[in-house]
């Protein structure tokens, strides 16, 4: 789960890492007060949208008078920021960050993250911050270094000194930098995060270190143990179809095609969905229904898939385990019965009781294409999208 | 012979009295499973389905002589009961949880570095359908039906689409020694590559059928030691050629987060490492019998 800037600084702070003075607001009056309340001279409106990149996108002003504060808000709020990272439909944005402005010195790249290769929270330090970790990964490869923790002992001291001295910490700053340093990886395992980021880290011309920008993502799997985390979602910053899908325990994902998915299993429907343009053909989602498709499930599923506009056909594959075919049938009967399907519907089943099932969808009358492989259900689904 | 089970295995299953882990039980004693008993806290000194539970797996393995355990308990539980498992002397362990936190998963490993060579656990999943070493023994989820005995061996991140290469497989009159799912997760107990060197070694495992999917390192890895060091033929494919990347594609690991993590990347990492690429995923079955004639 992604989490905004704010929320990010708020539980980095509680692990000792320092952030500039700011308030969140709903409304440009909101934002008035925060900058006068703060009482510098000049602040930082930040959109909070789950996206990086949002300075060149417009969603970072710098400020000097009510006036600006009042306008950037009210540039910002309520429209949908498009960054390089949101695709073209981007974030709406409907709180800003008024941040106290910072003369910055230096800027450092600080993170800590789940590393998939070696199995453990990897340390990444460079200190030419300010840029994408992509870019300085292509562009400045040998300023990049990289701690491996061990999770057995944690993060020890001498480890957040390598970084420091990695990030060219002057000595006055060095014990500030590396009570920052093991902050940033606390919060990060007490909160279950794979993923901290302050990018950038600041220096600033008073000789202060302060996290400036600060990014999150948290385990999905672990926010049953983090309710006060599980309470920072922001439902506004997700596709409402994905919403509207983990509601009810279905995995979607909206894509941009003309075929709607219904399948058991994330591998298969992604592997159904590579065979569907295999097909020449493009799915409009991905749609997961998981171990227990029964019919109120499938009716949902149906509902979702339907949703997206751009269906011209749709597609279900199930390969029953532990299911049934008989019993995926009868669901699907019913979800067939009891809505107005007005695209045609290509149906596969496999595995356990197939030929029950297929006789039953047989012996329904329905409108709809039974098949029996793989091959020739996405063959089948992608002609009749052709053909509407 | 087969890797990891076969019908003399003695097996104890963790998460024994659930509702989950009932039935599943039923399903894989009556494949053939040689379940000897199962472990619920609190529940030792009982019987169910005919077997005895105990309240740890040191218990359990102590009078039993179990080698191997399969899991059922709920995803807040379950690393614990792995690396219970795993002290307790456990050869083997399949973890079938769906939803275990990931750091959790790397203290797991992490654990399991403690113990000598010799007496270390082998992991496999979680969030995965489960091993079958088909006419002997399955420790899972998946329909046993589907998997015709011979001398394949499979292994993939996907329960399903496991199913699916399996069903191609047998429709195409190829058998499988052993069907390992890795799972869908981020961190995991073996990778691909663990699994292809025991494939290696395995006898009776004439070719192997690799399934993985977008995200992670594994597949490269997995190609690197096919390239310096597997003589026996290798099919793969990779699923989500369409997923965008920085989308989770339903599995906790199945998203395209940086450089050579999307499917088309992979493959061409598999193929150069001389891996017979399926071109889609309905020729899984005829690619290998295709490889199989080949090498006749």
């Amino acid at each position: 789960m992604d989490i905004h800037e704010y929320q990010a600084k708020e539980i980095l702070q509680k692990y000792g890492v320092p952030i500039a003075a700011g308030k969140l607001a709903y409304s440009p009056a909101q934002a008035t007060t925060c900058y006068n309340q703060l009482g510098t001279p000049a602040c930082v409106v930040k959109a909070q949208i789950h996206s990086g990149a949002r300075g060149k996108a417009g969603g970072v002003k710098l400020c000097k008078s009510e006036e600006e504060v009042q306008k950037a808000t009210n540039d910002m709020i309520g429209t949908r920021l498009v960054t390089a990272q949101t695709g073209p439909q981007g974030k709406i944005v409907e709180k800003v960050y008024i941040e106290a402005g910072t003369d910055i010195d230096r800027e450092l790249y600080l993170a800590f993250v789940l590393d998939r290769a070696t199995e453990r929270i990897v340390a990444v330090a460079s200190a030419n911050g300010g840029m994408a970790i992509e870019e300085l990964a292509a562009e400045r490869p040998d300023s990049i270094v990289r701690v491996p923790i061990d999770p057995a002992v944690d993060l020890r001291r001498f480890q957040a000194a390598e970084l420091a001295f990695a990030l060219n910490i002057p000595k006055e700053l060095l014990k500030d930098a590396i009570r920052a340093i093991t902050g940033c990886y606390r919060a990060l395992i007490k909160s279950d995060a794979s993923l901290v980021e302050v990018n950038p880290l600041v220096i600033t011309k008073g000789g202060e270190l302060i996290a400036l920008d600060a990014k999150m993502i948290v385990d999905d799997n672990a926010l049953f143990r983090h309710p006060e985390i599980s309470e920072m979602r922001d439902k506004s910053q997700e596709d409402p179809r994905e919403t509207s899908a983990s509601d009810h325990d279905l995995s979607y994902v909206g894509l941009e095609g003309s075929i709607g998915c219904m399948i058991n299993g994330a591998g298969l429907a992604m592997a159904t969905m590579d065979m569907i343009k295999h097909a020449g053909g493009e799915p409009a989602n991905f749609l997961d229904i998981g171990g227990g498709a029964s019919p109120e499930r499938v009716a949902k599923a149906f509902e979702l898939v339907l949703q997206d506009k751009g269906v011209k056909a749709m597609l279900v594959n199930i390969y029953a385990g532990i299911n049934r075919c008989d019993w995926i049938a009868e669901g699907l009967i019913q979800a067939v019965q009891s809505i107005d399907l007005k695209v045609p519907l290509v149906v596969r089943l496999s595995g356990t009781n197939v030929e029950v099932g297929r006789k039953m969808l047989k012996d329904s009358g329905l409108p709809l294409v039974s098949t029996e492989t793989l091959g020739e259900a996405a063959h089948k689904a992608v002609e009749a999208a052709n053909r509407r | 012979m087969s890797i990891l089970l076969d019908e003399k295995t003695r097996v104890i299953v963790q998460g024994f009295t659930g509702k989950i882990g009932t039935f599943h039980s039923k399903e894989m004693m009556e494949y053939g499973t040689r379940i000897v008993g199962g472990v619920t806290p609190g529940k030792g000194g009982s019987d169910h389905l005919g077997k005895p539970v105990f309240n740890t797996v040191k218990d359990a393995v102590r009078e039993t002589g179990a080698e191997a355990s399969v899991l059922f308990v709920p995803a807040a539980a379950a690393a614990d009961s792995i690396m219970e498992a795993a002290d307790g002397g456990i050869r083997y362990c399949v973890a079938i949880t769906d939803g275990i936190p990931a750091l959790d998963m790397m203290r797991v490993k992490r654990f399991m570095r403690r113990y000598r060579r010799e007496r270390k656990m082998v992991l496999t999943g979680p969030n995965c359908a489960g091993t079958i070493s088909p006419g002997k023994a399955m420790l899972g989820i998946m329909p046993g039906h589907i998997y015709k005995a011979g001398n394949i061996g499979v292994v993939a991140r996907s329960g399903t689409l496991g199913y699916e290469a399996a069903s191609q497989m047998q429709a195409a009159g190829i058998g499988i020694s052993t069907s390992v799912g890795i799972g869908g997760d981020p961190i995991n107990g073996s990778s691909h590559r663990d699994i292809l060197e025991m494939f290696e070694t395995d006898l009776e495992t004439r070719a192997v059928m690799m399934i993985g999917e977008i995200g992670g390192p594994q597949e490269a890895e997995a190609a690197e030691y096919i390239r310096n060091y597997m003589t026996k033929p290798v099919v793969a494919y990779v699923a989500g050629l369409t997923a965008p990347k920085g989308r989770r594609m339903g599995h906790a690991g199945a998203i395209v987060s940086g450089k050579g993590e999307s499917a088309a990347e992979k493959t061409d990492i598999l193929k150069n490492a001389g891996v017979v690429i399926a071109p889609n995923p309905s020729e899984l079955g005829s690619t290998m019998a295709r490889v199989l004639k080949e090498r006749k």
